[in-house]
C-alpha cells in the first residue's frame, strides 16, 4: 500500500518523492529566501519583502498546477499513496493548493500597505509556514501528518492572528484563537487517537474497512466508538471552519486580527480544511456509518447557515458582518459535504465553492483594508458614500458582496447552484430549500452594505487613493469572478476530475 | 449557423453598460468648472445608451414580423431564430439556447419599446448619470435574456441578474421617501420566489437523470422528459392520507407561485405598487410593463408548460388569487390619492388577468392573457411616462392638488386618456381586445373545469366599472379641471420632443393592436398551442 515497496513502475525514486510535495520544496525554499531579504533590506523599503513572497508563491502555485496536470494521472501515483504513505497526489490536493496559494499570495500583497504588517518581513515568513502548513493538509494520507500540519498552520495563525503586540484587539483575537485552537486540537487528536485505537493504522486510505467491520459486528460498543470519534473529529473541523457551535472565536478574531490575516484565516485556512474534511469524511467512512455523520453534518449545515445570516443582520462592523457572513458560507459548504457520499457532485461543489469564495473573500477584505486606511474605521458608516468618492472600489465591493449572495453573472450563482444540485441529487431537497432560503436573508445585509456605499451621504467628501497592489488584487479577483461566474464549465469540469480522482483510491 | 439575432438582441444592452462604465466618471470633475464638459459627457452618454438600446429594439422588431410571417405561412415548429443549443456547463447539462415562440416575441418586442421609451424618459436623471444608464441596460439585457431563454438555467441566470441591477436603481435613483424601503421588499419577495423555483428546476434535473432519459437543462429536452411521464413520477406515497402524490403536484405550487410573485399575485403582490412607486419612471416603466410580465411568463413556461399535471390540480384554486388581484387592486387604485399608486395597484389588478387566463386552460383564456401581457406592458408603460412628465414638472403625484394640465401639455393628457380608455377595456383599444377572450376562456371553463369559473367571471367584470371609475377620476382631476398657475414654483412647460416620441412610440400599439388584432393574435395562438394541447384542447 505506502509508496517505496509498491511497484513504482517506470518512475525514478526523486520524481516519487519530490513530485507530490513540490509545492512544499517550493514554500520552503521561499520561506529561507525571505527570511534572508529580510536582514538585507532597509526597514524603509521591506514592503519589497512582501512582492517577493506574493510572487514566489504565485510561481509555485504555477509550478504546482504545471507538474500535477502532468503527473497526476501517473499509475504510481494514482494507486499509491507517497511519502511512506503520508502524502496522496491527487487533483484534489491540486486544486486546494492553488486556492491556497492564491490567497496567499493575495493576502501578502494585500498586506504591503498594511501599517505594522508591511514592512515587518517576519509576517511574510509566518504567513509561508502557515501556507505550507496548509498545502499539506490539502494532500495528507495519514492521520499523524494530518494532525501535523494541521498544527503547523494553526500555530502560525495564532502568531499572525496576534501580530500588532502594541493592539488590545490584535492581541486579544491572538490570544484567543489560540486558546481555542489549542482545545479543539485536543479533542481533535482524541478522537484520532480513538479511531488509531478501533483499527491500527493511520492511514486514511486503510481505515474504512476495519471500521465496516468494527461496525457490522453490531456491538453497541463499536457503534459508541465511531459515534464518540466522528463527534470528536467534528469539534476540530468545526473550529476551524468556523461552525456552529464551534464558532465563538471567529467574530472576535476576525475583527481584531490584522485585516490581511483575517483575510487569510477566513480564505486559505478554510479552505484547507474543507480540503481535509472532505477527504477524511469520503475516505475513512465505511457505508455504514455514513447514516451518523451525514445526519450529523445536515444538522450542523443548517444551524450554522442560519445562526450565521441571523447573526450577521444585526451586524454593524463590516469585519464582523464578513465573520457572520463567512460562517454562514461555511454553512453552505457543508452541504456539499453531506452529499458527497450519494452524489457524484458533492466534492466537486465544494471545490467549487471554495474557489469562489476564496476570490471573493480577499477582494471584500482588500476593499475593508483600503477603506480602514483611508477613512480609518471598518464601521458600516465608514463605508458611506464610498461609490461617490471611489467608484472602482464600491465596484469591487459590491461585485464581491453580489458573489458572496450568489447573485449572476458572478462566480457564487455557480457555486451555489452546484452545492444545491448535489443537496438534490443526494436526495437533500428540504437541505436545498433551507439552503436557498438562507441565502435570500445573507441578501438582505449584503444589500444594506451595497445600500449604504451607494446611496447614503458620505461624512466627508473626496477621492479616495489606493496602491496599486490593491487595484491589482481587485482586479484579478474581479476578474475571477465574472469569469467563473460566466464560463464555469472549465472550473467545474477540474474541481469533478478532482473528486474522481480523490475516490480512485478509496476501496 | 443563422444570424444569432436574439443572441445580439440580449447581448446588445450589455456592451453598452460596459462601454458606459469605461467612460470618465462625472463625479471626478468639478460640477462648476467642468460644467460643460459634464453636460457633453452627459449628452455622450445618453446617446450611447439610446444607441444600444435601439439597436434591441429594431433587431427585436424584425425578429417580431420574421415569426409573424413563418406563423402567417403555416409554419408547424415551435420556435424560431434559436440560437444553440450550445454547451455550456455540460457536466451537470446547462447548455446556452435561445429562441422565440409566438408567445415570446411579442415580449421582446415589449421589452425593446419599454427599454428604449425608457432610456428617452430618463434626460432628468443628472445624479451618476453613466451608472444609471449602465445598470438600466443591464436590467434591459436580464429581461431580454429571459423571454429568449429555452435552457431553464439560463432562464434563471438572467432572471436572477435582472433583479439585482433593479434594486441599485431604485434604491439610487428612485423617489426618495420610499426607495430604499420598497426596493428591498421587491428584491426579497422576488427572490424568494425564484430559488424556490430554482430547487424544483434542479429536483426536475435529477429527476431526468434518474429515469435514463437525455438529462439536460434545454427546454426540448425537459419536453420530452415530460412527454415521457418523468415528472409524474410517484413521490410521496402516502402522504397525510392524501393518496399518492406525484412530483408535478407536490412542485407545480412553488414554480408556479414563486414566479408568479413578480407577476404581483395575490397575497405576494405587496412589493408591486411600493415598488413601483419608487422607482424612477424609466425603471418603473421596465418594472411594471415588463418585469412582471416575465413573472407571469416564466409561471407559464416553467409551471404549466413543464408541469401540466400539476396545473390541472392547483390552477383551480389559483384562480381564486387571481380573482382578488383583479377585483381588489382594482378597489384599491380607486381610493388613491397619490397618482402613481393609482397606477401601480391598476397593474395588480390587470396582471391578475394573465393570472386568470393562465388558469382557464383553454385557448381563448391563453390567448387573451397573452395579449394582455404585451398590451399591459405598453399600456402601464405609456402610464408611468405621464406621470413621470407630470412629476418632473409639478414636483407632486397627489391628485387633488393637480389640476388643469391638459392646458400645458395636450399630447400627454391624450395618451393618458388612450391609455385609460385601453385601460378599462373599451373598444376600439387593445383591452377589449385582450380582456373579452380571457372572460370567454373563463366562461369556457366553467363548462370544462368546474362550474365556479363562470362565477368568477362575472365576478371578475366587476374590475372593468371600478377600472373606469379609477380611470376617469384621475384623468379628470390631473388633466381637466381649473388649472392654477400659482401653486407651481417652476413654469409648467409641455413635454420634450423625446418624451412625445415614446408616448407615440407606446400609444399606437394601443390603438393599433385594437383595431387590427390580427397584428398579434394568431402568433399568440400559434405559441399557445402546445400548452393547450396538453390540456386536451385545440
Amino acid at each position: 500500500m505506502t509508496g517505496f515497496e509498491a511497484a513504482a513502475g517506470d518512475l525514478p525514486l526523486v520524481l516519487q518523492i519530490v513530485i507530490p510535495i513540490v509545492a512544499e520544496i517550493g514554500l520552503l525554499i521561499l520561506l529561507l529566501v525571505v527570511l534572508t531579504m529580510d536582514l538585507f533590506t532597509r526597514s524603509t523599503r521591506r514592503e519589497a519583502v512582501g512582492f517577493v513572497a506574493a510572487v514566489g508563491m504565485l510561481i509555485i502555485m504555477g509550478l504546482n498546477l504545471v507538474i500535477s496536470f502532468a503527473w497526476v494521472n501517473h499509475p504510481f501515483f494514482v494507486e499509491n499513496t507517497v511519502l511512506g504513505g503520508m502524502i496522496r497526489f491527487d487533483m484534489l490536493a491540486t486544486i486546494f493548493r492553488t486556492m491556497i496559494l492564491l490567497a496567499a499570495a493575495l493576502a501578502c500583497l494585500i498586506a504591503t500597505d498594511v501599517e505594522g504588517l508591511g514592512r515587518a518581513g517576519e509576517f511574510y515568513a509566518v504567513t509561508i509556514a502557515a501556507t505550507l502548513g496548509m498545502c499539506l493538509m490539502s494532500a495528507s494520507a495519514d492521520l499523524v501528518m494530518l494532525f501535523l500540519s494541521l498544527e503547523t498552520a494553526s500555530i502560525s495563525l495564532y502568531i499572525l492572528a496576534g501580530f500588532l503586540r502594541n493592539s488590545e484587539t490584535s492581541s486579544e483575537a491572538g490570544i484567543k484563537y489560540y486558546l481555542f485552537g489549542a482545545f479543539t486540537s485536543g479533542l481533535f487528536l482524541y478522537g484520532l487517537s480513538l479511531i488509531f485505537g478501533f483499527t491500527g493504522t493511520t492511514n486514511i486510505y486503510a481505515i474504512a474497512e476495519p471500521l465496516a467491520a468494527l461496525l457490522d459486528e453490531g456491538a453497541t460498543s463499536g457503534v459508541l466508538g465511531v459515534v464518540a470519534a466522528l463527534l470528536l473529529i467534528l469539534v476540530g473541523f468545526g473550529f476551524k471552519i468556523s461552525a456552529v457551535p464551534f464558532h465563538f472565536w471567529t467574530p472576535d478574531v476576525y475583527e481584531g486580527a490584522p485585516t490581511p490575516v483575517t483575510a487569510f484565516i477566513s480564505t486559505a485556512s478554510k479552505a484547507a480544511s474543507f480540503a481535509l474534511l472532505v477527504r477524511v469524511f469520503d475516505v475513512i467512512w465505511p457505508d455504514a456509518a455514513a447514516v451518523y455523520w451525514t445526519g450529523l453534518l445536515a444538522a450542523l449545515a443548517v444551524i450554522t447557515m442560519t445562526l450565521g445570516n441571523v447573526l450577521a443582520l444585526v451586524q454593524s462592523n463590516v469585519k464582523r458582518l464578513l465573520a457572520y457572513s463567512s460562517i454562514a458560507q461555511a454553512g453552505y459548504t457543508l452541504i456539499g459535504v453531506v452529499a458527497l457520499n450519494q452524489s457524484t457532485f458533492g466534492v466537486a461543489a465544494v471545490a467549487f465553492y471554495m474557489f469562489m469564495y476564496v476570490l471573493t473573500n480577499i477582494a471584500a477584505f482588500t476593499v475593508v483594508i483600503v477603506v480602514a486606511n483611508q477613512i480609518g474605521g471598518d464601521d458600516s458608516q465608514d463605508f458611506a458614500g464610498l461609490h461617490r468618492r471611489a467608484p472602482g472600489l464600491a465596484l469591487a465591493m459590491t461585485l464581491a458582496l453580489l458573489s458572496l449572495s450568489g447573485v449572476p453573472p458572478l462566480a457564487g450563482f455557480f457555486g451555489k447552484f452546484f452545492l444545491f444540485s448535489a443537496a438534490v441529487d443526494a436526495g437533500y431537497v428540504w437541505l436545498a430549500v433551507i439552503g436557498v432560503l438562507n441565502s435570500i436573508v445573507a441578501l438582505y445585509y449584503y444589500l444594506v452594505l451595497i445600500k449604504v456605499m451607494w446611496v447614503d451621504q458620505a461624512v466627508e467628501e473626496g477621492p479616495l487613493s489606493f496602491s496599486t497592489a490593491s487595484s491589482l488584487v481587485l482586479w484579478v479577483t474581479g476578474a475571477g469572478m465574472i469569469i467563473m461566474g460566466t464560463v464555469a464549465g472549465p472550473w467545474l469540469g477540474w474541481a469533478i476530475t478532482a473528486a474522481e480522482n480523490l475516490t480512485a483510491m478509496v476501496p | 449557423m443563422a444570424f444569432p439575432f436574439l443572441t445580439i438582441i440580449t447581448f446588445s444592452p450589455v456592451v453598452g453598460a460596459i462601454i458606459l462604465l469605461m467612460m470618465p466618471s462625472e463625479s471626478k470633475m468639478d460640477p462648476v468648472q467642468d460644467a460643460v464638459r459634464i453636460t457633453n459627457l452627459r449628452k455622450v452618454i445618453r446617446l450611447i445608451a439610446a444607441g444600444f438600446a435601439l439597436v434591441s429594439l429594431v433587431l427585436a422588431a424584425w425578429v417580431y414580423f420574421q415569426v409573424f410571417q413563418q406563423v402567417e405561412a403555416g409554419s408547424t415548429d415551435m420556435f424560431f431564430f434559436q440560437d444553440g443549443p450550445w454547451p455550456w456547463v455540460p457536466q451537470i447539462g446547462i447548455g446556452y439556447h435561445m429562441g422565440v415562440d409566438g408567445i415570446s416575441a411579442p415580449m421582446v418586442l415589449l421589452t425593446g419599446l419599454a427599454s428604449f421609451c425608457g432610456v428617452l424618459i430618463s434626460y432628468n436623471i443628472t445624479d451618476r448619470t453613466r451608472e444609471f444608464y449602465a445598470f438600466f441596460l443591464l436590467l434591459t439585457a436580464g429581461v431580454y435574456g429571459v423571454f429568449v431563454a429555452l435552457d431553464m438555467f439560463l432562464l434563471f441566470f438572467f432572471y436572477e441578474l435582472a433583479i439585482f441591477p433593479m434594486y441599485l436603481l431604485i434604491a439610487t435613483w428612485g423617489w426618495k421617501v420610499l426607495r430604499e424601503y420598497a426596493a428591498m421588499k421587491l428584491t426579497l419577495y422576488i427572490l424568494v420566489g425564484s430559488v424556490v423555483a430554482l430547487v424544483g428546476v434542479i429536483a426536475m434535473y435529477f429527476l431526468m437523470v434518474d429515469a435514463g432519459v437525455t438529462a439536460s437543462f434545454d427546454f426540448m429536452d425537459m419536453i420530452a422528459a415530460r412527454d415521457a411521464g418523468v415528472f409524474d413520477r410517484v413521490i410521496f406515497n402516502d402522504l397525510f392520507g392524501l393518496g399518492e402524490v406525484t412530483f408535478s403536484e407536490i412542485w407545480f405550487p412553488f414554480i408556479f407561485i414563486g414566479f408568479a410573485i413578480l407577476a404581483g399575485l395575490f397575497p405576494f403582490h405587496n412589493w408591486s405598487p411600493d415598488g413601483h412607486v419608487a422607482a424612477p419612471t424609466a425603471v418603473s416603466m421596465i418594472h411594471a410593463g415588463v418585469l412582471m410580465k416575465l413573472g407571469a411568463y416564466a409561471a407559464l413556461r416553467v409551471g404549466v408548460q413543464l408541469l401540466p399535471e400539476g396545473a390541472m390540480v392547483h390552477l383551480p384554486w389559483i384562480v381564486f388569487l387571481s380573482l382578488i388581484n383583479v377585483v381588489y387592486g382594482a378597489f384599491i387604485a380607486l381610493v388613491q390619492r397619490d397618482f402613481k399608486y393609482v397606477i401601480g395597484f391598476s397593474s395588480v389588478s390587470h396582471m391578475g388577468l394573465v393570472s386568470m387566463g393562465w388558469a382557464t386552460m383553454n385557448m381563448n383564456g391563453y390567448t387573451g392573457a397573452g395579449l394582455q401581457m404585451f398590451r399591459h406592458g405598453v399600456m402601464t408603460a405609456l402610464f408611468f411616462t405621464c406621470v413621470g412628465i407630470v412629476y418632473d414638472r409639478a414636483h407632486t403625484r397627489d391628485i387633488p392638488t393637480l389640476g388643469g394640465f391638459i392646458q400645458k401639455m395636450p399630447l400627454v393628457a391624450l395618451a393618458f386618456v388612450i391609455g385609460g380608455m385601453a385601460s378599462m377595456g373599451m373598444p376600439p383599444f387593445s383591452g377589449f381586445i385582450a380582456e373579452i377572450p380571457i372572460y370567454m376562456g373563463l366562461w369556457e371553463a366553467g363548462q370544462t373545469i368546474a362550474p365556479y369559473y363562470a362565477l368568477i367571471a362575472i365576478l371578475a367584470v366587476i374590475s372593468i366599472v371600478v377600472t373606469a371609475a379609477y380611470v376617469l377620476r384621475v384623468a379628470g382631476r390631473v388633466f381637466w379641471g381649473e388649472f392654477d398657475e400659482s401653486k407651481w414654483h417652476d413654469p409648467i412647460t409641455d413635454a420634450r420632443a423625446v418624451d412625445k416620441l415614446s408616448l407615440v412610440l407606446l400609444g399606437i400599439w394601443l390603438v393599433g393592436l385594437g383595431i387590427f388584432p390580427g397584428i398579434m393574435q394568431p402568433m399568440i395562438t400559434h405559441g399557445m398551442q402546445p400548452i393547450v394541447a396538453l390540456f386536451g384542447g385545440a
